[in-house]
C-alpha cells in the first residue's frame, strides 16, 4: 500500500474517534445557543470560533462526524447485504433470473443519476435522517450487486465448488459456505468507496436542506448556512472548519479505497 | 451486418426500458406524498370543496394505476381510465401536467429554464477540456516531473473535493477576496465562469487523468518512434501525433459527463442562485410541494441524462473495434 492510504487510515482513524466519543471532545453543547457571540473568531474558548447563531462550530464539527459515520456506515452495510444478496443470487443461478436483475435492474439503476433519485425521493417523502438512509441505499445496492455477480461467476467454476458438489453439498451451503467467502474480497474495496460517496451524498441532501433537520449538526447544512456572501467575508471560518472536515473525510475513504484496491489487484501492485 | 443490427436493436430496447421505467417511477413517486397533496397544497383550513375541486382539476380523483386495493373491496381492476394512464398520455403528447402551484404547464416552466443549465454544462465542459488538455500532455509527456506531481494533486482534489465546498471556496477567493468575479446570479456576462468552473471541476480532474495515461500510452507506440526517426520536434510529435489519438477516449467520456453535469448542475445552481432546472426543482418544485413540477424536471433531467449515456456508448462502441467485437 502507499503512503496515501496510510495517510487516509489515519485521517479516517481522526474522525472515527471524534464520531465515537464527540460527547467527550466536544467543548461547548453543539445546538446551543448564544446570540450575544454570533461570528465570533476562532479563540482559546471556541476553537473554531461561533456560528451564526453563536452555536460552538467546534463542538458542531465533531457532532458533525457522527451525523456522516452514521449515515455513511448505515448505509454502507445495509446496501452491501443487499447489493452481496442480491448480486451472488444473479451470479449463481444466471438463466432467465440473472437476464432479469443484472440485464435489466442494475441498468435502470445505473442509468439513474443517483442524487436526483435521492432529491426525488427525499422530496416527496420529506427530509429525516431515516429517508436520507433509505434514499442512499437506494441508490448504492447496486454497486455492490455488480461486483458480486461478477466474483460469483468466476468463482463458482473453481474446482472447489465442483468438489463440493460432487459431495452433495446444496446451491445454499455452496452459496454460502463456498463461494461467498471466497468472493467478497473486491468489496472491500467497494464499500471504502462507497463510504466516501455515502459521506458526500449524505452532506449533498443536506446542503440542499433535505437532509438532516436543523438544529442537528451535518457538515453539509453547515456549510449551506454559512455560504452567503457576508458570512464569508465576515467569518470565513464558519465555512472552512465543516468544509475541510468533509473534504479530508472523503478523501480519505478514497485513498483507503485506492490502496486496497492496487493491494489486492497484484496487477497494479507490480507497477 | 446482421449481428450489428441486432446489437442496435438490443441496446436500444433496453435503452427504452429503461425511460418506461423511469417514468413509471416518477408518476407513482406522487403516491409517496404523506397525506394528500392537495392538503399540502391548500392547507389544513381548505373545506373539503376546495380540495375536491383540486383534485378533479388535477386528475387526482382517478383511481391510481390499473388495480388497486382497498381493505373492503379487496383488489378492484379500474380499467384504463387510471392516473398512470392519463400522465403517460401527456408525456407522449409533450404534456407534463399543470403546475399544483402556479396553474402553468410544467413544460412551459422547464422550457423556460432549460436554456440556462445546457449553458451552464457546456461552459463547464468548454473550461474542463482548457484546464484538462494543456495539463494532462504536460504531466503525460514529463512523467513524475514537478508538473505530473501538481496536476496529479490538482485532479485529487478535484474528484474528491464535493461541489458544495469548491463552489464557496472559490466565491471567497474570488468574489470575498480578489473581487474579480460577483458571488451569485446571472447579469453579466463573465458571471458563468466561477459557477462553470465549479460545475466543472470533477469533470477537469476526470480528463486530465484520462488524457495523462492515454498520452503515456501513446508515447509508446510505433509511429511515435518513426515520426521522432524522420527529424520531427518533440512538440510537433505531442501535439500533431500523440494528441489526436490521445483525444479519442476524451471524446466519448465527454459525452457521458454532459447527463453527470446535468445532474450535479442543482448544487452548482443553488450555490450560485443560477436560474436553471435544478434551481427550479428545488426551489419552486420541492420548498413549494408542487408535485407535478417535481415530476416533469426528475422525469426531463433523467430521461436527457439516459440518452446522453445511451448515445456516449453507442459512440464508443464506433469508434473503438475492440470494444464493438466483444
Amino acid at each position: 500500500m502507499n503512503r496515501l492510504t496510510y495517510v487516509g487510515i489515519a485521517i479516517a482513524a481522526i474522525v472515527i474517534i471524534a464520531a465515537i466519543f464527540a460527547p467527550l471532545l466536544a467543548t461547548h453543547d453543539a445546538i446551543f445557543q448564544d446570540l450575544s457571540i454570533r461570528y465570533a473568531g476562532p479563540s482559546a474558548q471556541h476553537w473554531f470560533g461561533t456560528d451564526a447563531l453563536g452555536r460552538d462550530v467546534f463542538s458542531r464539527v465533531v457532532y458533525g462526524a457522527r451525523t456522516s459515520l452514521e449515515v455513511g456506515v448505515t448505509v454502507v452495510v445495509v446496501s452491501s447485504v443487499i447489493g452481496i444478496i442480491i448480486g451472488a443470487i444473479a451470479g449463481f443461478y444466471g438463466g432467465p433470473l440473472d437476464k432479469f436483475l443484472s440485464g435489466y435492474l442494475f441498468n435502470v439503476f445505473l442509468a439513474f443519476p443517483g442524487l436526483l433519485l435521492a432529491i426525488a425521493l427525499v422530496g416527496f417523502l420529506g427530509a429525516g435522517l431515516g429517508k436520507v438512509v433509505l434514499a442512499l441505499c437506494l441508490i448504492g445496492w447496486v454497486g455492490y450487486a455488480r461486483v458480486m455477480r461478477g466474483q460469483v461467476l468466476k468463482v463458482r467454476e473453481y474446482d472447489f465448488v465442483q468438489a463440493a458438489r460432487a459431495l452433495g453439498a446444496g446451491n445454499m451451503r455452496i452459496l454460502f459456505t463456498h463461494i461467498l467467502p471466497n468472493a467478497v474480497q473486491p468489496l472491500i474495496v467497494q464499500a471504502s468507496l462507497g463510504m466516501a460517496g455515502a459521506v458526500v451524498s449524505e452532506a449533498s441532501l443536506s446542503f440542499l436542506g433535505l437532509g438532516i433537520p436543523a438544529p442537528a449538526p451535518s457538515w453539509g447544512t453547515m456549510i449551506d448556512e454559512s455560504r452567503g456572501f457576508d458570512v464569508l467575508y465576515n467569518a470565513p471560518h464558519v465555512f472552512l472548519f465543516p468544509g475541510i472536515a468533509l473534504a479530508l473525510t472523503v478523501l480519505a475513504f478514497n485513498f483507503i479505497g485506492d490502496g486496497l484496491r492496487e493491494y489486492l489487484d497484484p496487477k497494479q501492485r507490480k507497477r | 451486418m446482421k449481428h450489428k443490427l441486432l446489437n442496435f436493436a438490443r441496446q436500444l430496447a433496453l435503452m427504452l426500458l429503461v425511460i418506461w421505467t423511469v417514468v413509471s417511477l416518477v408518476t407513482l413517486l406522487i403516491e409517496l406524498v404523506p397525506g394528500d397533496p392537495a392538503t399540502s397544497i391548500l392547507g389544513e383550513t381548505s373545506t373539503f370543496e376546495q380540495r375536491a375541486n383540486f383534485n378533479h382539476e388535477h386528475g387526482l380523483d382517478r383511481p391510481v394505476f390499473f388495480v388497486s386495493y382497498s381493505a373492503e373491496d379487496g383488489f378492484k381492476w379500474n380499467g384504463i381510465e387510471n392516473q398512470y394512464v392519463d400522465y403517460w398520455v401527456g408525456v407522449l403528447h409533450g404534456d407534463l401536467g399543470t403546475s399544483f402551484q402556479t396553474d402553468r404547464p410544467v413544460v412551459d416552466m422547464i422550457l423556460e429554464r432549460y436554456p440556462a443549465t445546457i449553458k451552464l454544462a457546456v461552459a463547464s465542459m468548454i473550461i474542463a477540456i482548457g484546464i484538462a488538455v494543456p495539463l494532462g500532455v504536460l504531466s503525460g509527456s514529463r512523467r513524475n516531473s514537478l508538473v505530473d506531481n501538481l496536476g496529479s494533486l490538482v485532479a485529487l482534489l478535484g474528484i474528491s473535493l464535493p461541489t458544495f465546498v469548491i463552489g464557496p471556496f472559490l466565491v471567497y477567493v474570488f468574489a470575498v477576496k480578489l473581487r474579480v468575479f460577483s458571488p451569485i446570479g446571472s447579469a453579466n456576462p463573465e458571471d458563468i465562469v466561477l459557477p462553470a468552473i465549479t460545475l466543472g471541476a470533477a469533470l477537469s480532474a476526470i480528463l486530465t487523468r484520462m488524457i495523462r495515461s492515454s498520452v503515456i500510452e501513446e508515447l509508446g507506440e510505433d509511429y511515435v518512434r518513426t515520426a521522432r526517426a524522420k527529424g520531427l520536434s518533440e512538440r510537433k510529435v505531442l501535439l500533431k501525433h500523440v494528441l489526436k489519438n490521445g483525444l479519442i477516449p476524451v471524446v466519448t467520456i465527454l459525452g457521458l459527463q454532459l447527463g453527470v453535469l446535468l445532474a450535479g448542475a442543482i448544487i452548482t445552481e443553488k450555490i450560485f442562485s443560477w436560474q436553471g432546472l435544478g434551481l427550479l426543482l428545488l426551489e419552486d418544485g420541492i420548498t413549494k410541494r408542487d408535485y407535478r413540477l417535481i415530476q416533469g424536471c426528475v422525469l426531463v433531467i433523467s430521461v436527457t441524462y439516459i440518452l446522453a449515456n445511451s448515445l456516449t456508448d453507442y459512440v464508443y462502441r464506433k469508434l473503438d473495434p475492440r470494444i464493438r467485437l466483444s
